[in-house]
């Protein structure tokens, strides 16, 4: 029974991960049906950046849970900055082009923010520290929820509920909902489409950052790779819920971090991956839209 | 109150329109009535600054507004029913009428107009809380041109609000038109291709041809014209 809640709290601090960046795809996605490959990056990025932050910080000397909250915040600024003007550069300038070009240009910006991250920082593994540390409170659960598994995942939920209500009670949740059904219309009803772009782009990056940050302390270590895989398995999260589907993003991210902390388990962790994609491609089969996206319909 | 003065707009290299001149006035009911693909949808759009036009201009209450950005000519008075209705399906009635107030912040008249709208069509109070895709047609046009209302339009552009209605229906929808234009005092510039309805309706109208206006007349001198049968009423 211990085994099964490590494994399920695993799942869920793994399944929290792609969550908060497989919202990125899905929210950029819903709005203009591109999926933005460099988005792993902004992610990478953000994990750099909390290192950054950490490495002053503590040589400064202040406490580790304070250097932890200035360190995402610092990364959500600094990654939203960075998605804002990635899309200004690298998607805006293609608006209205077939679909293929800033497909080709999200994967021509991811090529670009690794390398350059190589050649302004390392192409080598650097440690990262842990600044969420181990509660005392939580010292007879630590096999089965680490400390850094808890913080993980109950920022997630905040992050989640925040973005849930956001979308769903405020007037500019409600023109990106409007602008993801049908950009034409929102715009004749005076949205300025370009900032309702823009902001999706914002927050995504934000999740991104947040994540970024936290898998890093808890993993202890980074370079510039760990955007691509991270990035693909929150891609998968996305195509598993339904790609533009926001529920659809968070549920697909929990079923594939349980599938890959089961199967590890349980079976093999050379298996992990072997699960999670094949999991992908039984949903394509069975359900190409994913598993709470529409199929799509249309009234005349 | 809106004059569109040797207007060309193109689509890439085909020319959409070729020197529109329109001129609409304060409390008229303009219909502009033409084949498929003459070039109507792209005068609304033109007005509207979604296909802003490569010459000529367009001037709202003595403004000049061509090539400005949609969000800068819904705040002035002018509203969109697109073709096709256009409804948010996945929004709720209500937040669908949220979005047409979408540049404004007084709240008390905003619901202020729901209430109107509401009184209007009361089948959309019922519907209130209901995905907008699960409307039938009438109720999604009933509901388009409420969401367009809610903007409080003093020039309000009905593109093909009859197409693909019941003929019930449609009788419905136009009343409310003309109600809306007799009560509120809102000026409706309406693209119609059931062209014997739309002249029956309007006091005034402009006939498209392949980009161009070949006529502009009274609404009863065009349905008396013997081109215009021809071509628009299916009389011979």
């Amino acid at each position: 029974m211990e085994y099964f809640l490590e494994l399920f709290f695993g799942g869920l601090t793994r399944g929290s991960i792609y969550a908060l960046i497989a919202l990125g795809y899905t929210m950029v996605y819903g709005i203009i049906e591109l999926i933005n490959f460099a988005h792993g990056e902004i992610y990478m990025i953000g994990a750099f950046t909390g290192l950054i932050v950490a490495g002053v910080l503590t040589a400064m000397g202040f406490p580790a849970l304070a250097i932890l909250a200035v360190a995402l915040v610092v990364a959500v600024v600094y990654c939203s900055a960075y998605g804002y003007t990635m899309e200004k550069i690298a998607y805006k300038p293609l608006r209205g082009a077939n679909r293929l070009s800033p497909l080709i240009s999200a994967i021509g910006m991811s090529i670009f923010l690794q390398n350059y991250v190589l050649l302004a920082q390392t192409p080598n593994f650097l440690p990262f520290p842990n600044l969420i540390g181990e509660f005392e409170f939580m010292e007879d659960y630590a096999h089965i929820l680490g400390s850094a598994n808890l913080v993980i995942i109950l920022v997630t939920a905040a992050a989640m509920v925040a973005l849930t209500l956001f979308i769903k009670y405020t007037r500019m949740g409600r023109a990106m909902r409007a602008t993801a059904q049908n950009r034409k219309m929102a715009m004749l009803l005076g949205v300025n489409v370009d900032a309702v772009i823009s902001l999706t782009f914002i927050i995504g990056s934000s999740l991104a950052a947040i994540g970024g940050v936290l898998i890093a302390c808890h993993t202890g270590q980074i370079n510039i790779t760990i955007g691509f895989i991270a990035g693909i398995k929150a891609f998968t999260a996305a195509v598993l819920g339904g790609v533009g589907s926001i529920p659809g993003a968070m549920l697909g991210a929990l079923v594939l971090g349980f599938t890959e902390s089961f199967a590890t388990g349980y079976i093999s962790s050379d298996y992990e991956d072997v699960f999670a994609f094949g999991l992908l491609v039984l949903i394509l089969i069975f359900r190409p839209s994913g598993l709470l996206g529409k199929a799509p319909t249309q009234k005349v | 109150m809106l004059e569109l003065k040797n207007v060309n707009a193109h689509y890439g290299a085909i020319q959409a329109l070729r020197d529109v001149s329109i001129r609409i006035d304060q409390g008229e009911i303009i219909t502009l009535i033409g084949a498929n693909g003459a070039g109507k949808t792209t005068t609304l759009m033109a007005i509207c600054g979604i296909v802003p036009p490569s010459s000529g201009t367009i001037t709202f209450e003595g403004k000049a507004i061509q090539g400005q950005p949609p969000d800068r000519i819904v705040p002035l008075g002018i509203s969109q029913v697109p073709e096709g209705r256009l409804i948010f399906p996945e929004l709720t009635v209500i937040e669908n009428l949220n979005m047409g107030a979408f540049l404004r912040d007084d709240k008390p008249e905003i619901k202020r107009d729901m209430d109107y709208i509401f009184d209007l069509f009361p089948v959309l109070a019922e519907r209130g809380t209901q995905r907008g895709g699960t409307l039938s047609g009438g109720e999604q046009q009933m509901l388009a041109i409420s969401r367009a209302l809610m903007s409080r339009p003093r020039l309000l552009l009905l593109d093909e609000p009859s197409l693909g209605l019941a003929p019930l229906v449609i009788r419905q929808i136009f009343e409310i038109i003309v109600k809306i234009n007799k009560e509120r005092g809102t000026t409706i510039f309406l693209v119609e291709q059931n062209a014997n309805l739309a002249l029956k309706t309007a006091h005034r109208g402009y006939v498209m041809e392949v980009g161009r206006i070949t006529m502009s007349d009274s609404a009863q001198n065009l349905l008396a014209d013997e081109g215009v049968k021809k071509a628009y009423l299916g009389l011979t």
